[in-house]
């Protein structure tokens, strides 16, 4: 049925071999990830590192597994990049246990039984993340208080030990430490019935557009995902048609009814809406791969993630959105193929 | 002829196993097994209906016309679920309720007609009955295996919920596998069922070319010993 679906190889002017694509995103990744542990602490160093290890371990057994051979896969940096993306979605403070579940559900299911780089039709770090937030909901939602707000915060040593030993230095419990995240915080209290601009008020998690030191992260983010698309390694379809969709639906309902739908700032900038834009909907393995398509694809993402938000059961919707649109990438390309010069575009000879 | 009953056999235990060759039954199969005493006794039920209907499928085979055997045969295999549920109603009360819409389902199960139709309708009652035995028994172990699986993985249990099948005693059968364990809820989960069937078919299918390459190797070297 998707026979004429767009595939490689895409031997044009290919702009970077594998490797040089996947160290231009994480290095895209790099500011924010260092603005997210100062902000939350050594939890995220060490979830970085830990993920990292685990990523590169699966990939080896893998490998050897399946017969391939083990430099050229293991030095082309995609499970460094999906260990990051994927520590980046967890909590600072999440134990071993859960870092190590989720990288190796990302790297052994989701992209090596699915055939390797390449293959794979979902994004293996969304899959890794999905698992876990379906799996454990409670330990995905202590997430710290950023430094700005902190009472307490952790040094190396105490991230470690509570990280591999669940142990905390005596007199901090987990609450003390934890809060809800912006997006968690404004969907219960919608829930409970106040508007908006009380909430943002009240509670202090939030600052002027999301939430308070959040947006540091977020504008990185942007910054990085905006060099991506001037050095080309990201085409700017998906991140702009993603943000697009995601502010021109959450204005529609902001305009309609502006004391119970938060801002469409607030949506760019809470969650992972710009994480996902730039550096996950733009996988070019699961992604869409004409230009229309991406369009499509990406406009589908905003939406999917406004919708889960708005009315679905988790606070934040966007691994959801892009897993979904994940499975609709090879029809939108069955529908978007770019006509051919000298065919009628309508597919066939 | 006892060949031919060890082939029916194997054929059902392994080879042409329903769950895993067949992939028929899916809808009890993924829904029930997430847990071991589930995913049995769903099991058994359906290999009872499964050799009644075969043996009365191949006693009444020479009497019904082909043009209405469809119709005959569902309804045979639906007084027989209706007879089973009632059974498990009035004796595993608690187990029913747990099984709940999936004991009535067992009528729509793919398995039971297509036994009727492939195998119980062209063969005498001794050979069907051991299609069927050998078939519900295939099936059953698939079933008690991913229950175990997503039982041990997701709770941390094993034979949880025992007494409700065996009766009080049973209670001991239960194992705590994993102490203080926070569950993991993938496996309880649709999607695990789902994850767990796939790896049990992968199982399979690497036990086969396992086995086969064993094999070829033997004759190859039975080949070479007979051409010295």
């Amino acid at each position: 049925m998707f026979k004429k679906a767009l595939s490689s190889p895409y031997i044009h002017n290919p702009p970077f071999s594998t490797r040089g694509m996947m160290f231009r995103v994480i290095l895209a990744l790099l500011p924010a990830a260092a603005a997210y542990a100062w902000l939350f602490g050594w939890g995220v160093v060490v979830n970085m590192l830990l993920a990292t290890g685990v990523a590169l371990l699966c990939e080896a057994i893998m490998l050897a597994l399946r017969g391939r051979p083990l430099q050229p896969a293991i030095t082309d940096g995609s499970a460094i990049l999906t260990a990051l993306l994927l520590a980046f979605a967890l909590p600072p403070l999440a134990p071993w246990w859960l870092t190590t579940i989720g990288v190796a559900f990302a790297i052994v299911v989701a992209k090596h039984l699915y055939g390797g780089l390449g293959f794979n039709p979902f994004n293996p770090a969304i899959i890794g993340y999905v698992v876990l937030l379906v799996s454990f909901p409670r330990e995905l939602t202590l997430w710290l208080l950023p430094a700005q707000l902190a009472e307490h915060t952790l040094d190396p040593a105490a991230t470690l030990g509570y990280v591999f030993g669940a142990t905390l230095p005596s007199g901090l419990t987990i609450d003390a430490l934890t809060a809800a995240t912006p997006l968690d915080a404004m969907k219960t209290q919608l829930g409970l019935g106040h508007t908006t601009s009380e909430i943002m008020a009240n509670h202090p998690v939030f600052g002027l557009v999301g939430g308070k030191g959040w947006i540091w992260i977020d504008l990185l983010l942007l910054a990085g995902g905006v060099w991506l698309i001037y050095r080309r390694v990201i085409n700017w379809h998906i991140p702009v048609a993603t943000l697009g969709s995601l502010f021109a639906i959450s204005s529609l309902f902001f305009v309609l009814d502006p004391q119970h739908s938060p801002s469409p700032l607030f949506h760019l900038f809470s969650g992972a809406a710009i994480l996902g834009a730039f550096f996950i909907a733009t996988d070019p393995v699961t992604a869409a791969t004409s230009n229309l398509g991406r369009l499509w694809y990406g406009a589908g993402i905003g939406v999917l993630i406004y919708v889960i938000r708005s009315w679905g059961g988790f606070p934040d919707g966007v691994a959801f959105a892009v897993l979904l649109m994940n499975m609709a990438a090879p029809t939108i390309d069955h529908y978007t193929k770019p006509r051919v010069y000298g065919h009628d575009g309508s597919g066939d000879a | 002829m006892s060949n031919d009953y060890s082939d029916i056999a194997r054929n059902g235990l392994w080879s042409n196993n329903v769950a895993l060759v067949q992939i028929l039954g899916l809808c009890p199969l993924l829904a029930v097994t997430n847990t071991t005493i589930n995913g049995l006794g769903l099991g058994l039920a359906t290999t009872l209906v499964l050799i009644a209907s075969n043996l009365i499928v191949s006693s009444i085979r020479n009497i019904v016309r082909p043009e209405i055997r469809l119709p005959a045969f569902v309804m045979i295999i639906a007084s027989l679920v209706t007879a089973i549920e009632l059974a498990m109603n009035a004796w595993f009360h608690e187990l029913f309720n747990i099984l709940g819409i999936f004991i009535p389902l067992i009528v729509t199960n793919c398995a039971i007609l297509g036994r009727a139709e492939s195998f119980a309708v062209k063969n005498p009652p001794l050979p069907a009955f051991v299609d069927a035995l050998a078939m519900g028994i295939g099936f059953t172990a698939v079933l008690v295996v991913l229950g175990a699986m997503r039982e041990v993985i997701g709770s941390g249990t094993l034979f949880a919920n025992a007494h409700l099948m065996f009766g009080e005693w049973a209670s001991v059968l239960t194992v705590t596998v994993i102490k203080e364990y926070r569950g993991f809820l993938l496996a309880i989960l649709p999607p695990g069922a789902f994850i767990g069937l796939g790896i049990l078919i992968a199982l399979k299918n690497l036990v086969e070319t396992r086995s086969e390459r064993i094999a070829s190797r033997e004759k190859q070297s039975t080949a070479v010993a007979q051409g010295q």
